[in-house]
């Protein structure tokens, strides 16, 4: 990384999502503000208000409405971008669908949070986790650095020719929201626009010059193979996204890939979890280690399109997983969402480990280095009794 | 500032030949919908962007791999249509500005949808793009129902009238609640030009749209759409009825430009309620004594309106 086009400055995630507009110029911001997002609208205001970002900005009444304007926008040709948390993820449902299936690159970032009722504004990953049948791809940062980075990379990928899929990238509400840590931004954002720069827009728009018709009533002999053009663009989104890390870590020399790994070669045990709590599990391994233990951890950057091959040569060598789950999925066989999904993926490959799920820290119920290590231990404990995958899904830390 | 609607459109010579809504769509023979869009493009002309809601009109024309929209179109949703032409205007404004677009090039952005989509489900997203100010037309086409999903009473369906969820039955019937003033609530946003328009009158309604189109900022154009289908009465008498509505003064022909109210068809001799209300299915089940509520009803409205302009622009019922 040459140093000198970059300065290191504190941001909060929301703020590092707010820079990370800016540095790709985006052309309009539709958003509503919401706990724990709304920084990211205030922050992106002042850039607008002080010249750093021309941009229009439209002060929606709505998330509804900010999603669709973002879909007007796009649609006409605009780099766009909006952001949202929770209540107003929900209310933006809807749209998810038709953003994708109009293949729109719009991209957004999430402060994960809680859902109502009970109300709660603190953090957990319900809200992201709901939007998963949607056909956004889907990032889940652990870090500020992350976010900014993973925002300029999600425009790249999105406006792809080969993918057309609008991209979330997501994190932890308030404990990455609303705390700062360093974080790298371009001294000037012609190197970031050289990374993903706005050509004539790669998909198709409204031109009056060239007139189509967009947004079409499919009947059912039509509407299957539009669906089934999402499924090959999610199919080729991989290497898509592939190619944009490896530009981006042969640019700027910061690595990211589909999922991340610590501690992988001496361990038996994995514990996978997503978004901030990484930091944490990483803390409690280094901590196991010096009592002699050996556990490693997996994080899940890429939710959707979900990383299989990377995943599977995470694990295959493992005896067992711990799946950490920060939603609950109420009903399934695995109440953990990505449980079910690497249970699925064991079965499909056959593969003898063991796969314990958990679900932890929902609406922000604190998850310490402790809470790790016991978790590790009863895994442990059930191992010795036979257990190779839970009935259920453990609920950690719920008193019942 | 001065209304220009009486410039423009004069004689039915005066409409551009040019079809930007292709033959061979699908919605009802007679339905007079086709009739209002038709002549909208018309006066838009190619430089144009419609954002369609979920209705009668998007579902009749865009069934792919056809289309009858020789401009470019988008559909979204059913209650989104301002957002979504709020998004368009703000990035073709600022495309022009980075110099993405010709910033010479003028464009028409307009928002087409039902009375459902604007007066019940979509008039949040209306109240804030009026608010906001963008340089959009909003055309509401008004059947007075949702037609698209099989006659649902809305806001916009007038009072007795029926619909298949307000059914004529022992104790009920039709609808209990008054017609929702859509344009009156969208005038209260005080925004540039807000116009109620007939297809009947199809001269004032161009030149309406042209105002429209013309005017800085938002504008809203309300206009009455006969449904033959849901208003119950034979194809051929659309306009018929349309011209009627405003005959009897059921439907009356206004702009407010900027600050100017005016009555753009005076009606110096009012016709009785009952011709319009007679012709149709939907009101099959009055009596008499019901049709005379709503003569009283139109009576108060016409007193209001004759206030309003400060003469008696609409005269009295006249059989
Ligand atoms: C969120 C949502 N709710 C309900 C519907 C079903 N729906 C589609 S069109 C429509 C009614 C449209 O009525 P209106 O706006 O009056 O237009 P018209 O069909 O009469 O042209 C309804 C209820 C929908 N598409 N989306
Ligand atoms: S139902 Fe009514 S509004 Fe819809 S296409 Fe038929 S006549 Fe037109």
């Amino acid at each position: 990384m040459e140093k000198d086009l970059w300065i290191r400055i504190p941001l909060s995630s929301n703020y590092a999502a707010a820079h990370a507009v800016k540095d790709v110029d985006v052309d309009v911001v539709a958003a509503y503000p919401i706990t724990p997002q709304t920084t990211v609208v205030e922050k992106i205001a002042e850039f607008i208000a002080n010249g750093e970002l021309n941009a229009e900005m439209i002060h929606v009444e709505s998330e509804h409405s900010a999603l669709s304007a973002c879909i007007g926008a796009s649609a006409a040709g605009a780099r766009v971008f909006t952001a949202t948390s929770a209540q107003g993820l929900e209310l933006m449902h809807e749209m998810l669908h038709i953003a994708s299936g109009l293949r729109l690159p719009i991209v957004m970032s999430i402060a994960a949070r809680a859902l109502s009722a009970p109300l709660s504004i603190w953090g957990d990953y319900s809200d992201v986790m709901n939007t998963r049948d949607s056909s956004w791809i889907t990032i889940i940062a652990s870090t500020a650095q992350e976010v900014y980075d993973s925002i300029i990379q999600a425009y790249k990928v999105a406006e792809n020719p080969d993918v057309l899929l609008p991209v979330m990238v997501a994190y932890d509400g308030f404990t990455m929201s609303h705390t700062y840590e360093p974080v790298y931004v371009a001294k000037d954002r012609s190197i970031i626009l050289d990374y993903v720069p706005k050509k004539r827009p790669s998909w198709n728009v409204l031109d009056v010059e060239k007139p189509i018709t967009m947004g079409v009533v499919a009947n059912p002999d039509w509407y299957y193979e539009f669906k089934y053009q999402q499924v090959v663009a999610m199919e080729k989104s991989p290497e898509v996204l592939k190619e944009a890390f490896q530009e981006f870590e042969k640019r700027f020399g910061r690595r990211y890939g589909f999922i991340e790994t610590y501690n992988l070669e001496n361990s038996k045990i994995g514990i996978l979890t997503y978004g901030g709590l990484y930091g944490t599990v990483i803390e409690a391994i280094d901590y196991m280690k010096k009592m002699g233990m050996n556990v490693a951890a997996i994080r899940l950057r890429v939710f959707r399109p979900f990383p299989y091959e990377e995943l599977l040569k995470a694990i295959k060598n493992l005896e067992a997983l711990i799946v950490i789950d920060r939603a609950i999925s109420f009903g399934a066989t695995l109440e953990g969402p990505v449980a079910m999904e690497l249970a699925t993926m064991a079965y499909k490959k056959g593969l003898d480990i063991a796969l314990h799920s958990y679900i932890a820290s929902i609406g922000q119920r604190a998850v310490t280095e402790e809470d790790v290590i016991a978790i590790v231990k009863n895994t442990v404990a059930l191992l010795e009794k036979g257990v190779k995958v839970t009935e259920k899904s453990i609920y950690w830390g719920v008193r019942l | 500032m001065s209304s220009s609607t009486k410039q423009g459109y004069k004689t039915v010579f005066d409409i551009p030949r040019e079809e930007y809504q292709a033959p061979g769509h699908g919605l009802c023979a007679g339905c007079t919908a086709g009739t209002i869009v038709r002549l909208l493009l018309k006066v838009a002309g190619p430089n144009t962007i419609v954002v369609n809601a979920t209705g009668c009109v998007e579902v009749s024309t865009t069934t792919f791999p056809y289309t009858s929209w020789k401009v470019s179109y988008i559909h979204v949703a059913f209650e989104n249509t301002a957002a979504v032409a709020s998004g368009i205007e703000a990035a073709i404004k600022i495309l022009k500005q980075k110099g993405v677009i010709d910033p010479n090039k003028q464009m028409n952005i307009i928002a087409l949808a039902g009375d459902g989509g604007t007066a019940d489900i979509g008039i949040q997203a209306l109240s804030g793009m009026l608010e906001r100010g963008h340089k959009v037309m909003y055309v509401m086409y008004d059947n007075e129902a949702y037609m698209n999903t099989g006659i649902q009473r809305s806001g916009a369906t007038p009072k007795l009238a029926w619909t298949t969820t307000t059914p004529v039955g022992k104790v009920l019937k039709g609808k209990l609640q008054i017609k929702k003033p859509m344009a009156e609530i969208v005038a209260a946003h005080r925004i540039p030009y807000v116009a109620t328009a007939n297809p009947a009158y199809f001269l004032d309604m161009m030149n309406k749209f042209r105002r429209g189109l013309e005017v800085e900022g938002p504008s809203f154009i309300h206009v009455i759409q006969p449904c033959t289908t849901g208003w119950r009465f034979d194809p051929r008498l659309g306009i018929k009825i349309a011209r009627l509505a405003t005959e009897t003064a059921m439907w009356i022909n206004w702009e407010l430009d900027h600050d100017e109210f005016r009555v753009t068809v005076p009606v110096p001799k009012r016709k009785h309620v009952k011709h319009y209300i007679r012709l149709q299915g939907r009101f099959n089940h009055l009596t008499d004594a019901d049709i005379e509520e709503i003569q009283k009803m139109v009576d108060k409205e016409v007193e209001r309106i004759n206030k309003m302009v400060g003469k008696e622009i609409i005269g009295p019922v006249v059989e």
